[in-house]
This record gives structure tokens, sequence and C-alpha cells, in this order.
């Protein structure tokens, strides 16, 4: 009975283990041009991960499969050292993983999170708020107007709250629905939250960024490849969470130009 | 034989009815409503986030914040009798305020006090109704497509907005009235006020963006009074 559970442990491990090592499940095509250092760190923890778990599962198998028809009163003997050894041991192959996936993906993390956006990146203001994603752009100006919390008027689409009749810098302000961005070039996306916290989520991206009410956070990014990508919210906010998305429409260059100045005209 | 006098004499009675109910029972005020200036430009909605809702309209329909029609007509003002008028019972008929295509029609749903509602849903999409009222009860309520329709009353007179807390473009009002005695005035402008016995009443006109405003009218014998409202527009 024992050697059977060795046997099913072993099976198991491996029948986890092989639709990880043969990529069955894939993350959606990469359209950013930091993403693939993202995808070389998951696939590192997943490899680091995946290894420690197979062979934990083997050893396990096989002290199973050793000591499965020990006879009763049999001598039991400890590993040379005692527990202290081995529980530092533990702490010291734990720690070394842990700070080895720090130190390569730390890489990856500060690309996206600790180098400043160009200077020339298109800047964009995203609002997440229940249960809907906002999208500003400057407009001919190239200057967000003014936000008054107490001018928020949703049934006048006046999403930000902006104050046209006193301000001039946001009569021209573009105010959509869903997120057009240009094709291989740098957007700088600044966030708030109008409500509690909510997060925008591409996969395709490669970008999981968190709003939080009061904090003015911001990332950047540059998508390369033309199409129509679903951005959801991943932080639960209430009720109409699951409902909570909008579309980012990589177009070209050419595309985008026309779009805006059609928003423009609708403002 | 029997039968047909017994038939002839219910039909003699409901034409009875009918004559008795279609003649005018009292005086009727009448007029337009307009505005002057230039009104706030109405912006075409963005609905990309909800689909089934997006692909119903061929061009994207725009904000009813301030609705207007020909010569300077204002449409969705709620013109009614605040004074003068006793309060009257609910009508037993229910007014139905129905979601479609991601709007509320009809943007502005007059009804009176204890009047049964019905909010109902003709989309593929869950709506979550939230009226909020000052001084009515508050309630906030899901409905995914296909359901029953959400029954209620209003036991105060209350005008309350009304929003969709999954759509945020989804905007409405409930005028909760007192009497019978109002209109929504149409994309013309127009509204009448029928049916008024004879007195002095406060005519008081209502618009979402525009405030209200009120005016006096004495009503003898079965005249018709016309009285015309004139709304500032700001284009901000």
């Amino acid at each position: 009975m024992g050697k059977l559970f060795a046997v099913i442990l072993v099976i198991i491990a491996l029948a986890s283990a092989y639709p990880i090592a043969t990529h069955v499940f894939v993350l959606p095509e990469d359209i950013s041009t930091h993403g693939h250092a993202i995808d070389d760190q998951l696939s590192d923890t997943m490899a680091e991960a995946g290894f420690s778990f197979l062979g934990a599962q083997l050893v396990l198998a096989f002290f199973v499969w050793k000591f499965a028809e020990r006879k009763a009163g049999a001598k039991l003997s400890n590993i040379p050292g005692g527990a202290k050894l081995m529980v530092a041991i533990a702490f010291i192959i734990v720690g070394a993983e842990v700070f080895a996936l720090g130190v390569l993906g730390q890489k990856a993390w500060a690309n996206v999170y600790f180098t400043p956006p160009r200077a020339d990146a298109l800047q964009i203001q995203a609002q997440a708020g229940q249960f809907a994603f906002y999208f500003r752009y400057p407009g001919a100006d190239g200057k967000f107007g003014a936000i008054h919390p107490d001018k928020i008027d949703e049934g006048n689409q006046n999403y930000f709250g902006l104050d046209p009749a006193n301000d001039v810098e946001s009569r021209d302000d573009i105010v959509t629905g869903e997120l057009a961005i240009p094709v291989d070039r740098e957007i700088h996306l600044l966030m708030h939250a109008k409500d509690v916290g909510h997060s925008f989520y591409v996969r395709e991206l490669r970008i999981q960024q968190d709003f939080v009410p009061g904090l003015d956070l911001s990332v950047h990014f540059t998508a390369t490849k033309i199409g129509k990508y679903e951005i959801v919210c991943t932080q639960l906010c209430g009720l109409g969470h699951y409902n909570m998305k909008a579309y980012l429409n990589v177009m070209s260059q050419d595309d985008f130009e026309k779009w805006l100045k059609q928003k423009a005209s609708e403002q | 034989m029997r039968t047909k006098i017994g038939y002839a004499a219910i039909l003699a009675v409901l034409i009875a009815t009918t004559i008795a109910l279609a003649r005018p029972s009292g005086g009727t005020v009448d007029g337009k409503v307009t505005y002057e200036g230039t009104p706030a430009k109405q912006k075409p909605i963005d609905m990309s986030k909800e689909p089934s809702c997006a692909k119903q309209y061929a061009t994207p329909p725009t904000t009813e914040t301030v609705v207007t029609g020909p010569n300077n007509a204002l449409a969705n003002v709620v013109v009614y009798v605040s004074a003068g008028a006793p309060d009257e019972a609910a009508p037993s008929q229910a007014v139905v305020f129905d979601q479609k295509g991601c709007r509320y029609i009809p943007h502005v749903l007059a009804f009176q006090v204890n009047q049964e509602l019905k909010v109902t849903n003709e989309d593929q999409t869950s709506h979550n109704i939230h009226p909020l009222p000052k001084i009515n009860r508050e309630w906030n309520k899901s409905q995914p497509p296909g359901t029953p329709p959400i029954v209620d009353k209003y036991d105060k007179m209350e005008f309350i907005p009304v929003k969709c807390n999954v759509h945020p473009w989804m905007h409405g009002t409930f005028a909760v009235l007192k009497n019978s005695h109002y209109s929504v005035s149409g994309d013309d402008g127009s509204f009448k006020l029928p049916n008024l016995p004879p007195g002095k009443y406060t005519i008081t006109a209502w618009h979402e963006s525009y405030g209200e405003q009120t005016q006096e009218v004495t009503i003898s014998g079965s005249e018709t009074k016309s009285v015309n409202f004139v709304f500032k527009a700001k284009p901000y």
C-alpha cells in the first residue's frame, strides 16, 4: 500500500510538471517593448519553482517507498546534525532561491517602474471609477485642464470634473472611454482613482498596476503591434467589478491622428 | 332577445361614460417651453465598454442633459401644477422606465406619489438601477438580463436623479408628483394640462439642467390659457 502511494506521488508530480514543461498554457502574445523581460522572469520563476517542486516530490516519494514496509519497533534514525541543521539548510536554500529571483527580477521590474519615460512620451490620463475606465488626452494645447471633483457630472460626460466655463485649458481636453494609442510610441499613463482601489491590467502589454485612491501613479510603455486588446480591472472594486473593462486600441500614427481629430470634434 | 337588450344596455352605458369622460371637465393650460442663448453641446456617448449596447447604434447617441427641438424648443421639461390643486390618489396603472441600448427610456419619467413604477431591462447586459432621492427611501438594485421588472413606488413628491452603477453614462430622472396635472414637454417644447377645475394655480416648469420657473394662472370655466416658459441656456 505504501509503495503504491509512492508511485502515485511520482505520477502526480510528473503529470503536474508536464503541461508546464511543454508550455501547454501559453501567455498571449507580448505586444510591448519591455514584455520579453517579464516573460523571461516568469519562465525563470516557473523553472526554479518547478524544479524545487519536482525535487521535493521525488524525495518524498523515495522516502515513502524506502520506509513503506518498515517493521513495527524498528529503530528510528535522524539526519546527521539533527533538526536544527536541517532547518538552517532549508533557510539557506529557500533564501538563496528568493534572493536569486529578486536579483534577476528587479531588472525587469526596474525597466518598467524605476526609469523615467522619454521626454517625448505621449501623456494620457487614466481615471478608474466604479465601474469604468476613462481616458483624457490634453488636446491641441498639450495641457490638461485642472480637475475639480465637485464638477464631476457623469450624465453630461464630465467624468473628470472639468470646468470649461472658467478653465480654458480644459476646453480642448479629449475624454474617451477607450484607450487609443499610436504604435511604437512611448505612452506615459498618468493614473488616478475616483473612488476606491482599481487596477489597470492588459495581458498583452504585460502591465498590471493598481489605482490607489489619493495617489497619482503612472506607468510607461510602448506597444509594438496594432490591434485591439482588453483592459480589465483586477482589483475587486464592488458589485460591477466583473463588468469593469475598456479597450486598448493600438493604431498606426495616421489612424491615431484621425481618431484624435474625430474625438476632438465630439467634445 | 333578453341578452340582446342586455348588451344594448351595457353598450349605452359604455358610450355615455366615454362621452362624459371625453368632455373637458374644466379648463386647460397649454404652452411651449423654449430656451434663449446657446445650450451646452450634447456629446456622443462612448459605449465601447459595453459592445452589446454600442452595436445598437449606427452613430453614437448623445447625452440628454439638454434636449432641444426646432425653434429653440426645450424638451424633457416637467410642467406641473405645484399649488392650487388638491393631492390625488395614485392611478392604478403602472408607469414603465425602460433600459434599452444602455439608455433610460424615457429620460425623464413623471408619475404620481404612490403610483406603481416598473423598471424593465431589455438589454443583454446587467444594469444596476440607483435612484438618488434625498427625502424618499433610497435603493440600489441589480437587474440581470431577462429578469422580471423591478417594482417600487415613492411616497413623497421629489425630483429624483437616477443612475446606473455599472454604466456611468446612464442618467435619468423620476419626477414624483402629487397630482395628475402634469406634462413633460416633447421635442417641440409643447405641453398641455387639461381638466383643470376653475381656480387659481401655480404652474411650475422644471428642467434637469436649468432649474425651475413658476407662473400663476387663473382658470374660469372651460377656457384654455397659454403659458410659456423661457429658460436661459449657457454653453458650459
